[in-house]
């Protein structure tokens, strides 16, 4: 497991677990959870970063030694999302980017169109682009050739803690990409969490389970544990599930006598 | 459709023999739904349903957190002229009250701007009343424009525009626009609205959903509790609000639940909402429409506002002035729209929802052009 790195646009990283930085009682309680959950990457949504005098600024609550993930929350199309993704740039913001294209408030899906169209071009800006979409292979292999730097399929809906729902599409993604494949949105539990990275994912970005547990930091830390079991299960080979019982003694063994 | 042919369906329904017929099990069922439909959300606005408000409250209190975190919405009304040709019988601007009628002029709003921006407040919603002559659309432009070098979301609470109008005060920079019906009932409006364009329940109605097709990224809707029968108003509230939701599914609606104080001027509503049925009807309100804002504004009380933070409630104002001229000319008497009853500052309201273990935002949107 040492040697065991998740490169996300030329970057090494050591823990597979993404957080976020919504939904918090408190900024306070973010570097706590960081610590805590040993998370190498936050997201956060430029539109909530404050810089005026007034107000705490959200970023001076991320560690140095944290990656910062600013997403394009609040876009609505993929000329908004290119738009803050450079003011983020300009703002010191760094060159990662997750794309966050929604056209529908009640469901919060992604925009699987207008996303791939912002991260054609923002790849050739040289932007490290973690495009967030529905699960689909065509637009994952498109994203791909677009440039991404990985790609982010949601496991069920934002904020519904309702875990892998679109698991056979995902699973058709970690097979046929050659980008990682981070898991992103609906993870409620650390075992969903765990059996995403069972299944092959090589990351999962997690954070209203965490943000809105009653202890935000003892949760980041049972992600943590969940992440690294999971991801240790798969790299461990599971065996196979059956439906049909296989006995330890075979049936047919006395042939081979 | 338009949501008018929604309320129309209703047109007869007896709300009262419908009440009386829930029973407690009714209530439970409905509760346990995943998915509640208009008649389980009906089923929980019943007096019965009262009886559940510790189901109902946790039941909110969860969704709330798992749609929004344990965060509040900061915003601050800003009037900008109180000119009205209107005759609302229980508005303070209704055009009969001899009060001092202002209107700002773009150098004092800009006075007003930087007074609320030195307090930290980044969104800001401006009012004005109905006279288009005194505050035509072009007044209204230049308003917007103003404010957005000073704010990071703008919203309008303003009389009713067209479709090309939204669109206008939209690329102005303009991102939300508030409408209160006041009452769904056609009759009960025909007779508070007694003289000038709000007469029109109709070109008032469909107003949210002409803003929605102008490009408006957040639509706030409700209904002035205490001049229909209060549980039917909510009722229908709740309907416009999920029939935005379906159909224009890029708007965000939220929704507002004003209710007159009783110690408010001289107009005597037929309605008191208590504290318990407020409550009741956010809770409700919640566990229909799980991602709809809800907003809470200065009308409430300190205590129940720093009380109902883990109920439902998104979007709370704080350090508002209902007065024209409010937030640099303290000493001028004024007469406000409506009496504010949590009169904390922003800093004392961030406190105390910090202290509730809630984070105050104040900023959550930019416009990118």
């Amino acid at each position: 497991m040492k040697d065991d790195v998740l490169i996300l646009g030329g970057k090494s990283f050591t823990n597979r677990l993404l957080t976020g930085t919504g939904k918090f009682a408190a900024h306070a309680q973010i570097p706590k959870m960081l610590a805590a959950s040993g998370s190498q990457m936050i997201t956060v949504a430029l539109r909530r970063i404050d810089a005026t005098a007034q107000s705490e600024n959200i970023l001076e609550y991320i560690p140095n030694n944290v990656t910062l993930l600013p997403n394009t929350s609040g876009a609505r199309t993929a000329e908004q999302a290119v738009r803050i993704a450079r003011i983020a740039r300009e703002a010191g913001c760094g060159d990662f980017i997750k794309i966050e294209v929604i056209t529908d408030m009640k469901y919060l899906m992604p925009d699987n169109w207008e996303t791939l169209k912002a991260t054609e071009i923002l790849a050739k800006e040289g932007f490290l682009v973690l495009p967030y979409v529905l699960p689909d292979l065509p637009l994952a292999k498109r994203l791909e050739n677009a440039g991404a730097a990985a790609v982010m399929p949601l496991g069920a809906p934002i904020g519904t803690n309702r875990g892998l729902e679109t698991r056979p599409l995902i699973e058709m993604l970690i097979e046929n990409c050659t980008v990682p494949i981070v898991v992103d949105a609906g993870i409620g539990k650390p075992s969903q969490a765990a059996a995403a990275m069972e299944m092959g994912a090589d990351a999962v970005l997690v954070n209203t389970a965490i943000a809105t547990a009653r202890d935000p930091e003892a949760m980041g830390r049972a992600f943590d544990l969940a992440v690294k079991a999971g991801r240790a299960a798969y790299l461990a080979e599971m065996a196979e599930e059956s439906t049909l019982a296989r006995a330890s003694s075979p049936l047919t063994g006395f042939l081979d006598d | 459709m338009s949501f008018f042919e929604v309320v129309e369906q209703y047109q007869g329904f007896d709300f009262s023999s419908f009440f009386d017929q829930v029973t407690d099990a009714a209530v439970e069922q409905s509760l346990a739904k995943e998915k509640p439909g208009p008649m389980d959300f009906l089923t929980l606005l019943s007096p019965r349903a009262a009886g559940h408000l510790e189901s109902m409250a946790h039941k909110a209190h969860q969704l709330t957190v798992q749609y929004f975190g344990r965060t509040i919405q900061m915003f601050i009304p800003l009037y900008i002229s109180n000119h009205c040709n209107n005759g609302c019988a229980y508005c303070g601007f209704n055009h009969k009250n001899p009060i001092l009628r202002r209107k700002l002029t773009l150098e004092e709003i800009e006075t007003e701007a930087k007074a609320i921006a030195a307090i930290g407040m980044q969104h800001v919603l401006f009012l004005t009343g109905e006279a288009h002559h005194v505050t035509p659309m072009d007044y209204l432009l230049e308003a917007a424009r103003l404010l957005k070098r000073y704010f990071a979301s703008v919203s309008v609470e303003v009389y009713p525009l067209t479709v090309e109008e939204y669109r206008q005060l939209n690329q102005a920079g303009v991102d939300g626009m508030t409408m209160f019906q006041e009452t769904y009932n056609q009759e009960v409006y025909k007779r508070v609205h007694l003289a000038g364009k709000k007469m029109d329940y109709h070109w008032r109605l469909n107003a949210p959903e002409r803003a929605a097709q102008g490009g408006m990224r957040v639509v706030n809707l409700g209904a002035l509790l205490g001049l229909a029968e209060p549980r039917s108003e909510i009722f229908f509230t709740a309907l416009h609000a999920r029939y935005l939701e379906t159909n224009y599914l890029d708007t965000e609606v939220a929704l507002s639940l004003p209710r007159f104080n009783e110690a408010e001027g001289d107009f005597q509503p037929d309605y008191l909402v208590n504290d318990k049925t407020f409550v009741q009807f956010m809770t409700a309100l919640r566990i229909f429409l799980p991602r709809a804002g809800i907003t809470v504004s200065t009308r409430e009380s300190a205590a129940f506002r720093d009380r109902i933070l883990p109920l439902g409630a998104t979007r709370y104002s704080a350090g508002s002035s209902t007065g024209v001229g409010g937030y640099t000319e303290i000493k001028v008497e004024q007469t406000p729209q409506f009496e504010i009853t949590d009169d904390r500052s922003v800093e004392e309201v961030a406190r105390a929802i910090v202290a509730h273990g809630y984070q105050p935002v104040f900023k959550d949107w930019d416009m990118i052009g």
